[in-house]
């Protein structure tokens, strides 16, 4: 039962390919698979930390504050992202720009926080973060992957093709990256319900 | 009691039939589309040809896919698809890399069209969504145009015409200027009569306007085509490129360059007409015509490109349901129930 | 201590209310403030490692760096580790410690969105010898161009920004022509399909040179290595004569 709380977030109720959350990341900084991950990793660690630390307060914390207490939890752990990928790679950090800060904002945290971390134990909160931040990862690599490879000709900056490559522009902007989620999603809902 | 069991019937407008099938009037306008094609292929020679048999071959094998995917029966009968694959052949430049052309097809019907639901439920012209993706992912290969009557046209192809998949384009040593381009950052005009019959660079079915008009003529005289639309769009092109000549004749060109020039002719007669994308009503298409004609003078004459038909036509794409649900005609009681009944 | 389930009309007191959010902010803060702290040090290192960098792109032949603020009086002096100033010089020297050239700021409006960039300016050849785009959003595969296309970059190989005699403005302030009708040492070839980009790139640094050259190369002296006396006078490593 406890493996489900972790495997749902990655299939059954994928953040991106099935509730159609965090778009704006997603959208605007999956255009390399390296970002994509790298975005995918971030958020993954601010869930797993906020979603444990909303658990453990859970009883802690009076109903009518929750929101803000949450806000500030999620924005601590946003800022300690932002610090670590800057003391890792300024040029990584320079790419994802704003989007860091804005997991602060990203719906899918302060979601699972809210509806499930201040309703569930510690262990199985914990779970949830890391099967729904894997999912989110997983949705964004799948987009970056596809933007980079069609866009760049590349994957994780290795060259795939010839020299010739001609690079499809349209990839690497904002409107390439709702073709791929559109794509995605239509084979997503496919394998997921099969007779849908 | 024994008798027929009457079942209510839900489904969306239109409620009135006009007696046309689907299939009739895409044969009708694959005839009218006829003249333009063979024009095509005429001034342009084989690269025409197999781009216009690449651009076909892709969108009916994605919409047979398609069906196949979502477990529909196949739809390819009833003839959509072809004109589709017929008109985003037209929009494409002559000496387009094939591989280009197939990913655009395939781009144009899956994500244009079987993604919404297929026939009648995509809110965007399939074939223009295909040349906007194309546009916006290979904007170098778009705008490398050929000019037409080239020496032994039938006998060799451009070296971009093949070009493997996933490689550059190599663009051939003379690339023409389209009059509009020529006309926007060089200042040159073309001759009307150049225009109207289509001995300039272009794409396969921008060059000739009057053949444009006969196939728009047919459709109009069996019914098959809202005239307004078109008449819209002509109007306000007309007399807002008049009134911006007037005011600035050196900056703006004469109304019949515009009229004539581009893909407003093939746009404003056979995509913006495509009955998916616009109102129901006669005062709404008007409305639709006019709105796709101002779009078209303010890409032109102020955006950063030479020619907007393409996004003015998807931008009025997005508003018809607007339209239509502003302009709803007067219902009257008698004409209801015979409707439903 | 413990707040037992209150019922659902119940309000909580302000107490708990009031405890849970300091207490909550409290911790978060310390946390802040001690992950701040302990990768500060790695952070500038790899900022002023970046900026090193980026220098030695833009003054091809320097080895090392030192960067300068003005003071009060307008004189140059070497500027603190954390200085936020505007008018940042960056010097770069070669082995032998000589000045190879200045490394300069410059921002402006591109396409999409503000475009950040250091230039080289050779002192002696009063040229630009190098431009690198420390920061931009232009379009993918369009405007982005201006980084990697080397005929571009050929612009930048010796750009004349020479000063007019009076030392107050210069002679030929850098224009943007059309793709391939480059004449004079002042002007920047456009590139094709990157309009509005190069355009901006153009103006970035023509307003930039034309805004602090003349100060700075009346004030060559404070960045000369080691020797700067105060008051000293006029460098004489310009070869024209220089107006008082």
């Amino acid at each position: 039962m406890n493996a489900d709380e972790f495997w749902k977030g990655l299939w059954r109720e994928n953040p991106i390919f099935v509730q159609v959350l965090g778009m704006c990341p997603a959208l605007a900084v999956s255009n390399t698979a390296r970002n994509a991950l790298a975005m995918g990793l971030a958020t993954l660690f601010v869930l797993v930390a906020s979603n444990a630390v909303v658990a453990l307060l859970r009883d802690f914390v009076p109903k009518q504050v929750r929101i803000a207490t949450f806000i500030l939890i999620i924005a601590t752990f946003v800022t300690v992202v932002d610090y670590t990928i800057q003391a890792v790679s300024l040029e990584l950090h320079r790419a994802l720009g704003a989007f860091i800060s804005l997991i602060v904002v990203n719906c899918l945290i302060l979601g699972r926080a809210e509806a499930f971390a201040s309703r569930n134990g510690i262990g199985r909160s914990i779970l949830d973060g890391a099967g729904m931040g894997l999912g989110f990862t997983l949705a964004l690599f799948c987009l970056g992957a596809v933007r980079e490879i069609l866009g760049s000709g590349s994957l994780f900056g290795v060259a795939l093709f010839h020299a010739e490559f001609q690079p499809w522009v349209i990839m690497l902007l904002p409107s390439g990256g709702f073709f791929t989620l559109a794509a995605w999603l239509m084979l997503f809902s496919r394998w997921r319900a099969p007779d849908a | 009691m024994v008798g027929p069991t009457r079942i209510l019937e839900i489904r969306t407008s239109p409620h009135l039939l006009s007696g046309h099938r689907v299939e009739t009037i895409m044969f009708n306008v694959v005839l009218a589309l006829l003249p333009t094609t063979a024009w095509a292929i005429w001034c342009f020679g084989l690269k025409a040809l197999l781009v216009l048999v690449t651009a076909l071959a892709s969108c009916l094998l994605t919409e047979r896919a398609a069906c196949a995917f979502s477990d529909r029966p196949s739809s390819l009968g009833d003839g959509s698809v072809a004109i589709t694959g017929l008109l985003y052949g037209l929009t494409l430049p002559p000496g387009l890399p094939l591989w280009m052309v197939a990913v655009g097809g395939v781009i144009g019907v899956a994500m244009g069209k079987a993604l919404f639901g297929g026939l009648g439920a995509n809110p965007f012209n399939p074939a223009l969504v295909a040349r906007a993706f194309l546009q916006a992912a290979f904007p170098v290969a778009m705008t490398s145009w050929l000019p037409p009557f080239g020496p032994d046209r039938f006998g060799s192809l451009p070296a971009s015409t093949l070009a493997p998949p996933f490689s550059r384009a190599v663009v051939d040593g003379w690339s023409g200027a389209t009059p509009l381009a020529a006309s926007k950052f060089g200042g040159e005009l073309s001759a009307l009569a150049d225009l109207a019959t289509g001995a300039v660079a272009g794409s396969l079915g921008e060059t000739s306007g009057l053949l444009i008009l006969l196939g728009g003529a047919w459709l109009v005289a069996r019914h098959m085509m809202n005239w307004r639309i078109p008449v819209g769009i002509f109007t306000v092109v007309a007399g807002a490129s008049a009134l911006l000549h007037f005011v600035a004749p050196e900056s703006h060109a004469p109304p019949g360059f515009m009229l004539f020039s581009g893909g407003l002719m093939l746009g404003a007669v056979f995509m913006a007409t495509d009955m998916v994308g616009s109102p129901v009503t006669g005062a709404g298409c008007l409305l639709y015509g006019a709105l796709i004609g101002a779009l078209v003078v303010v890409i032109r004459a102020w955006g950063g490109m030479p020619e907007g038909v393409m996004y003015a036509i998807l931008l009025a794409n997005a508003v018809s349901p607007h339209i239509d649900r502003w302009i709803r005609p007067r219902v009257f009681g008698q004409v209801a129930a015979e409707g439903d009944g | 201590m413990s707040t037992p389930a209150p019922l659902p009309t119940a309000d909580p007191s302000a107490w708990s209310m009031a405890r849970a959010l300091v207490g909550v902010g409290l911790v978060c803060g310390l946390l802040i403030v001690f992950v701040y702290e302990a990768t500060r040090p790695t952070i500038e290192r790899a900022r002023a490692e970046a900026l090193r960098r980026a220098v030695f792109e833009v003054l091809p032949g320097a080895a090392s760096s030192q960067s300068f603020e003005p003071d009060e009086n307008g004189r140059y002096i070497p500027a603190g580790a954390n200085s936020s100033s505007e008018e940042i010089v960056h010097a770069g020297y070669d082995t032998d410690g000589r000045l190879v050239g200045l490394a300069l700021d410059a921002a402006g409006m591109g396409y999409q969105d503000v475009i950040r960039l250091l230039y080289g300016y050779a002192t002696e050849a009063e040229a630009i010898i190098g431009v690198q785009v420390l920061e931009s959003r232009e379009t993918p595969g369009l405007g982005d161009r201006v980084e990697s296309d080397p005929g571009f970059q050929a612009n930048f190989e010796r750009l004349d920004v020479s000063l007019a005699a009076d030392g107050q403005t210069i002679l030929h302030p850098i224009e943007v022509v059309k793709p391939g009708e480059k004449q004079h040492p002042w002007q920047i070839d456009g590139l094709t399909g990157a309009t509005i980009t190069s355009n901006a790139i153009g103006s970035i640094l023509r307003v930039s040179t034309l805004a602090r050259l003349p100060a700075i190369h009346a004030r060559l002296g404070d960045f000369e290595p080691k020797d700067s006396e105060p008051g000293d006078s006029e460098p004489g490593d310009s070869g024209k004569e220089v107006a008082p």
